[in-house]
């Protein structure tokens, strides 16, 4: 009985601090008033039904989507933790070690749990609608990538009260992460939830990649597609190529810390800089993972509001095609410190640059798009706008960081952070922001209340710029990234105060779009045409929101923007819709991804804390659900009757 | 290329014994460059090139028998495949260059 009291108060809950025991109260309470809702209003059925067992790609973008605002909430309040800790020399606020906790779980988050399920909704609400196509290529898998992602932020969240949270960076660099240095369970939370969500990217990107290449409505050439769809494409690529090496190096780790080998550790001829050159072989590509389908949100979002076609369509695709490649020959920027000798840095470094050029192509191209347009500031424009001066500030000081010399300057100071948060914020986070507001009409039949969205967006424009300047000169007088405390003579103080209150200003910013979200729930304007911002691409085809079977009937769609110039020609719109309806075939809900994943959660928690035996109880029941899957499991789909979808139109006003 | 399929469907079209014979053929080679490392003794060199032999049989392997090779679907394929030769020489030419020689 000692033991296990000893276990469970040393080993697996998290003790000693309030703000622990805070959430610990939090959780449980949370979870008591969601089971205490669904039971309430009977709920469970239609969750089950509805939600968790679904492999359409609208509802599956949608869960992704929630599940990053939430997680967005998460590694907000870590950030905001860090920041208050800084806001004044000598605070007490938190310790090293939970400092060190906190802005490993805010990078980790930040990047693999928001950004990129953020992406990857995005991509399931908008880009089978982009193409016409009634599904993505491989629903079932698509439902399992979903569910994989959920659980492993799920494990990730776990670590904060149960077993310890990671505490070496989200780089995680070896030898710091290995076992003699940094023993405990948090770093396992670390390798097993990366792993596993890993796992579920890797399967979205092959699927989204087939969608595209397969399933295009008739007439639709490579070259036609929306810009979107085209960075959906060349980031599916990248994925492709570049998460089989995280998947590698993840597991080396796993077997390090879990079974003893030394891949990592330089005492028994294993070499600790591998992990940073296999980690970053991933992690630059990374960086294109989140960018590219935050620029093809800004295409579209720039040349629908400026009534435009996108300027220089062809020169954006091959600019983009052009970075997939460089992107996996530039990984040696993150370490230039490291040792390598100067040919190893120079052409890391050029090869850094040349970046910059397709990219300021497809900025030059953006401008171009805007030039003598009669401009709409909507929301979703604001926030594609403001993308572009914020998004040069952090690319010009990434060129900065590529001259290997001038880096040993920069490295690891706060010029960095200012660096990297211009371009991931005002790239990625304006990007997704833009894309919300966009196809929220397509995913929910309302609009988003622009007086709050304004609100919102100046709240985050002024709080970004006023927390993240002033850090690239903090950067310069010397402060250091991951220093959870400073002294008051080193002169960082009014710079660090500063910033903490432009990072509290992007938390109301946050909160007010919380709130506008409840509002336009509510009080929104309804989208009855489908088509409310007088769009260009197939997805502002069908009704808002789209039906299950995403487009009754599929015109020709070649050329580019064939949607608008439909709208310009006299009946085109009419006899495309007046075409005859037949049965629809459909991929049938299912329950098993969401188990399957669950047992994926499992077997994870099972190595965390090395307790083998659950791991292959976990590691069988995947095997066991592959295996019906394979043998035992048709798969037939059910058909829509011609009837039920003239219903259906007939009700969306279509017919 | 631009047929619009509803869903996908999971008919196999026979027993699929390329995928079964490409599993056992992944899994003796993987098991043979473990035994190469493990059982015998010899010098590091000679380990490593008989393990990066058998690790391009097992490039073969994977693209004969799982990654559609031989249907030939023409440029994407092509293109698909180039590419992935250019990303793994950059990710190991590279990385030995970075871990090896740049270091002096």
């Amino acid at each position: 009985m000692d033991q296990l009291m000893h276990f469970l108060t040393h080993k697996f809950f998290v003790t000693g601090e309030p703000m622990i025991y805070g959430a610990d109260v939090a959780i449980a309470v949370a979870t008591i008033g969601i089971l205490f809702v669904l039971t309430y209003f009977k709920k469970w059925k239609w969750l089950w039904r509805e939600w968790l067992t679904t492999v359409d790609h609208k509802k599956i973008g949608i869960m992704y989507i929630i599940a990053a605002i939430l997680m967005l909430f998460r590694g907000g309040i870590d950030g905001l933790l860090m920041r208050s800790q800084l806001s004044f020399p000598g605070l007490k606020l938190l310790d090293a070690q939970h400092y060190n906790e906190i802005f490993t779980t805010h990078g980790t988050i930040m990047i693999l749990f928001m950004a990129m399920p953020f992406i990857i909704g995005m991509i399931n609400v908008a880009m089978p609608l982009q193409i016409g196509a009634r599904d993505v290529a491989f629903p079932y898998l698509n439902a399992i990538s979903f569910w994989l992602f959920f659980w492993a932020a799920m494990l990730l969240n776990l670590s904060f009260v149960i077993g310890g949270s990671p505490d070496a960076g989200w780089t995680s660099y070896t030898p710091l992460a290995e076992n003699g240095l940094d023993p405990g369970l948090g770093e396992n939370f670390y390798l097993l939830s990366l792993q596993i969500t890993g796992i579920g990217t890797l399967a979205s990107g092959v699927n989204f990649a087939v969608t595209i290449l397969k399933m295009r409505a008739p007439g639709m050439k490579l070259m036609h597609m929306p810009m979107f769809t085209w960075s959906t494409l060349i980031t599916s690529v990248i994925i492709v190529f570049a998460f089989p090496v995280l998947t590698v190096a993840l597991a080396m780790l796993t077997i390090d810390r879990i079974f003893g080998a030394h891949f990592f550790t330089s005492t028994a001829g294993g070499d600790p800089m591998m992990w940073a050159n296999l980690f970053w072989v991933w992690g630059h590509p990374e960086v294109y993972i989140v960018i590219l389908p935050a620029f093809g949100i800004f295409s579209e979002v720039m040349s629908t509001f400026s009534g435009k076609r996108l300027f220089g369509y062809s020169m954006m695709v091959w600019s983009m095609v052009l970075i997939s490649a460089l992107s996996f020959i530039v990984w040696v920027h993150h370490f230039f410190t490291m040792g390598a000798g100067p040919a190893v840095n120079s052409f890391f470094g050029v090869s850094t640059m040349l970046i910059a050029i397709p990219t300021g192509v497809k900025l030059f191209n953006w401008l171009f798009t805007l030039r003598h347009s009669k401009i709409r500031f909507t929301v979703a424009h604001m926030w594609a706008l403001a993308f572009i001066p914020n998004f040069v500030i952090g690319g010009l000081t990434g060129v900065m960081l590529a001259v290997a010399p001038a880096d040993y300057q920069y490295h690891n100071s706060y010029f960095l952070i200012a660096h990297f948060h211009y371009v991931l914020i005002a790239g990625t986070v304006f990007g997704m922001f833009a894309g919300l507001h966009y196809w929220w009409p397509k995913m929910f039949g309302h609009i988003l209340d622009e007086k709050l969205g304004k609100i919102a967006f100046w709240l985050w424009m002024v709080g970004f710029n006023v927390c993240f300047f002033p850090m690239y000169f903090v950067g310069l007088q010397g402060m250091t990234r991951r220093m959870y405390t400073y002294p008051a003579n080193a002169g960082w103080t009014s710079l660090n105060f500063i910033e903490t209150i432009g990072a509290f200003l992007m938390g109301i910013g946050f909160i007010v779009m919380v709130w506008m979200i409840i509002y336009s729930a509510r009080h929104g304007e309804r989208d009855v045409t489908g088509d409310p911002w007088d769009g260009r691409t197939m997805e502002w085809m069908t009704s808002s929101p789209a039906p299950e079977y995403n487009f009754a009937t599929l015109p020709d769609m070649s050329g580019i923007d064939r949607f608008w110039y439909m709208k310009q020609e006299k009946g085109a719109v009419e006899k495309w819709r007046k075409q005859k309806i037949e049965e629809i075939h459909m991929p049938d809900n299912s329950g098993r991804p969401f188990i399957m994943c669950v047992l994926f959660f499992i077997a994870g928690f099972g190595l965390c804390f090395e307790w083998i035996w659950l791991a292959i109880v976990g590691l069988a029941g995947i095997l066991l659900f592959m295996v019906l899957r394979s043998l035992f499991d048709p798969d037939e789909g059910h058909h829509i009757p011609v009837d039920v979808i003239e219903r259906t139109e007939r009700e969306a006003g279509r017919l | 290329m631009e047929k619009n399929q509803t869903a996908h469907s999971n008919s196999h079209h026979g027993f699929p014994w390329s995928h079964v014979i490409g599993f056992i053929l992944s899994l003796v080679l993987t098991v043979a460059a473990l035994w190469i490392a493990l059982s015998l003794n010899l010098s590091a060199t000679s380990t490593m090139v008989l393990i990066i032999i058998l690790a391009i049989f097992q490039v073969f392997v994977q693209l004969l028998m799982f990654m559609h090779l031989r249907e030939q679907e023409g440029a994407f394929q092509i293109t698909a495949i180039s590419f992935g030769f250019f990303v793994a020489i950059a990710v190991v030419a590279g990385s030995i260059w970075i871990m090896e020689y740049g270091l002096y």
